[in-house]
């Protein structure tokens, strides 16, 4: 809960990770991939906020547990596994792995599963016994993950649709999708979210969580959610931009809030990436810039309210504390 | 052949890099900071290529590296030429792949099917809309109705680097960009009505914010990775052989 001018917020950070990318569990790629993640950690923090190296290569539980619900604000955080076994050969956070921490404080964590298509058979039985083993409603996948002489996948393979339809029966209904450079095929856009339009289509019962808002294709990603009422914008990497470059911010806000909507927009710190103390403080003091206002409108405590917490609440089935106003009936 | 001094011919080679852009990105690989390196001597030119991460995408990579390689060898006075990108995970494969041209797909086998065409093409689009978006918001700005826009030939459109830009755009595109051509024209030449407009420069303005932002964010990384490079480029840039 934060709370600032007499405003409170319930919050679900919706995007964190507990990794162990050290240099015993990781490959030379394992190597690339947690560099790239620490470029985008002391790129887009405060200075303040930056960790050393070895520490962002492997943090504790305990610094996890302190940095969300100590002195981070979060109420409830939701795991998003992200397997990466051909970079990093003990996973990077497997859904089990993430499972330990989750069943020892089962009122602070959504604990979400993956899977893989070109698992088969066994991976839809796998995903079945993830499923009862955690009573889970989510999964998150990462089309760009390799896979032996695979180097990605799209939602619209049929055998993804086939784990989508499992995913409806066993009521997974949250699938997230992380959208990065799938390697194959190369000579396409390796950030293409069409396959995103496919299965949202394809799948009316269940929601489309794109994080990262389809960065760095906001457009490609705001022409579909436009048009499929089930994709949602989760703002992993794009929130941190407030600190550096807030006009930039404000237009992805601006730009979100016009092509979906304040419902359909989820805040997410992609902790140890970056620290939700700051973004939640920040988040609660932005404002569009005056000159952009006629534009784009202003964020009142009420969109920040749902995008901070109610939003993914809902997703969710998560108990709201009374202490938190019930968003206003929105005037469109 | 006139003999170019190597400083003359550095002036050169960096200009013909100055003409590569990141397609993502639509700037010139010069300006963001990728060439890390550049170095002339008698008939040859050599450079270092380098991005803001280990994993950017690696069509664009090798789009990039070939363009240096074919906008060097066509400097006059080069007979050899060597491009390297450095530090990514496809490193090996593009360099190789650039030096024996072997064309995109042979250097991917089993990963791409098919050259990259269609996929420039596709972000030539994208720059076009941008340059749209930076040319419209600042009529609109100046008071200029959607229904006014819609009438608006080039000739009409003051003077600007943005509307330079929107020409050499349409260009590449092969659209008209003439004086008397409309303003605002679908992909395929068409001009836009006025009831098209406001959709067409909504989504424009979405593509323009989205490049913008890609560019800013891919410049932090690449000063987080290796530094400030105001230095290294005036270096690159100026007389000093190395």
């Amino acid at each position: 809960m934060y709370e600032k001018d007499g405003e409170r917020y319930f919050i679900v950070d919706g995007h964190v990770h507990l990794w162990d990318a050290s240099p015993e569990n990781r490959n030379h790629y394992g190597k690339g991939f947690i560099d790239c993640f620490y470029g985008y950690h002391s790129s887009l923090s405060p200075p303040e906020w930056v960790w050393p190296k070895e520490k962002f290569d492997k943090y504790t539980e305990q610094d996890l547990m302190h940095d969300l619900f100590e002195i981070g604000y979060v109420d409830t955080a939701i795991f998003q596994p992200t397997y990466l076994t051909e970079f990093f050969p003990g996973g990077f956070n497997t859904t089990d792995q993430n499972g330990v921490l989750a069943e020892k404080h089962p009122d602070r964590f959504v604990l979400n599963g993956s899977f893989d298509p070109r698992d088969g058979e066994r991976g839809l039985e796998d995903l079945q016994r993830l499923v009862e083993r955690y009573k889970l409603k989510g999964v998150k996948l990462y089309t760009a993950e390799w896979k032996g002489d695979s180097k990605g996948w799209k939602l619209s393979d049929p055998m993804a649709y086939r784990y989508l339809e499992r995913c409806r029966e066993l009521g997974v209904t949250n699938i997230h999708v992380h959208k990065g450079p799938t390697i194959w095929p190369l000579n396409r856009d390796a950030f293409d979210v069409a396959d995103v339009d496919h299965a949202a289509t394809a799948f009316p019962e269940l929601n489309f969580i794109v994080e990262h808002c389809g960065l760095p294709r906001l457009e490609d990603f705001c022409w579909i959610a436009v048009q499929e009422p089930n994709v949602y914008a989760g703002l992993a990497v794009a929130i941190p931009f407030m600190y550096s470059r807030p006009r930039y911010f404000a237009q992805i806000m601006g730009e979100l809030l016009f092509w979906l909507d304040e419902n359909r927009i989820l805040f997410a710190s992609d902790y140890a990436i970056w620290h939700p103390k700051w973004i939640v403080e920040q988040f609660v003091d932005f404002q569009i810039p005056e000159d952009m206002q006629g534009e784009y409108g202003t964020l009142t405590p009420d969109i920040k309210r749902k995008i901070l917490g109610l939003n993914a609440a809902r997703l969710y089935n998560l108990e709201v504390p009374a202490a938190i106003p019930p968003p206003a009936v929105a005037a469109h | 052949m006139p003999t170019m001094t190597d400083d003359g011919l550095r002036a050169a080679a960096w200009h013909a890099l100055s003409t590569v852009s990141d397609p993502e990105l639509d700037e010139p690989i010069t300006d963001l900071g990728f060439v890390a390196e550049l170095t002339v001597d008698d008939d040859r030119a050599a450079c270092v290529l380098r991005l803001p991460t280990y994993f950017c995408a690696p069509n664009f990579a090798y789009l990039m590296v070939a363009d240096a390689y074919d906008a060097l060898a066509a400097v006059p006075g080069v007979e050899r030429v060597q491009v390297r990108l450095d530090d990514h995970f496809a490193s090996e494969e593009i360099n190789a792949g650039v030096a024996a041209e072997f064309g995109f797909a042979d250097t991917f086998a089993g990963l791409a099917d098919g050259e990259l065409a269609d996929l420039r093409q596709a972000f030539r689009r994208k720059a076009h809309l941008a340059a749209v978006d930076r040319v419209c918001g600042g009529l609109r700005a100046d008071g200029w109705s959607v229904e006014e826009l819609a009438r608006l030939r080039l000739r009409d459109v003051p003077q600007s680097e943005d509307r330079e830009r929107l020409c050499r755009r349409r260009r590449d595109l092969g659209l008209p960009a003439g004086p008397d051509d409309h303003l605002l024209v679908e992909d395929d030449g068409r001009p836009l009505a006025a009831d098209e407009l406001p959709a067409h420069l909504r989504f424009a303005q979405v593509v323009r914010v989205s490049i913008d932002g890609n560019a800013g964010f891919c410049r932090g990384l690449l000063r987080t990775r290796y530094g400030d490079d105001e230095t290294l480029r005036s270096e690159l840039k100026g007389g000093t052989t190395r």
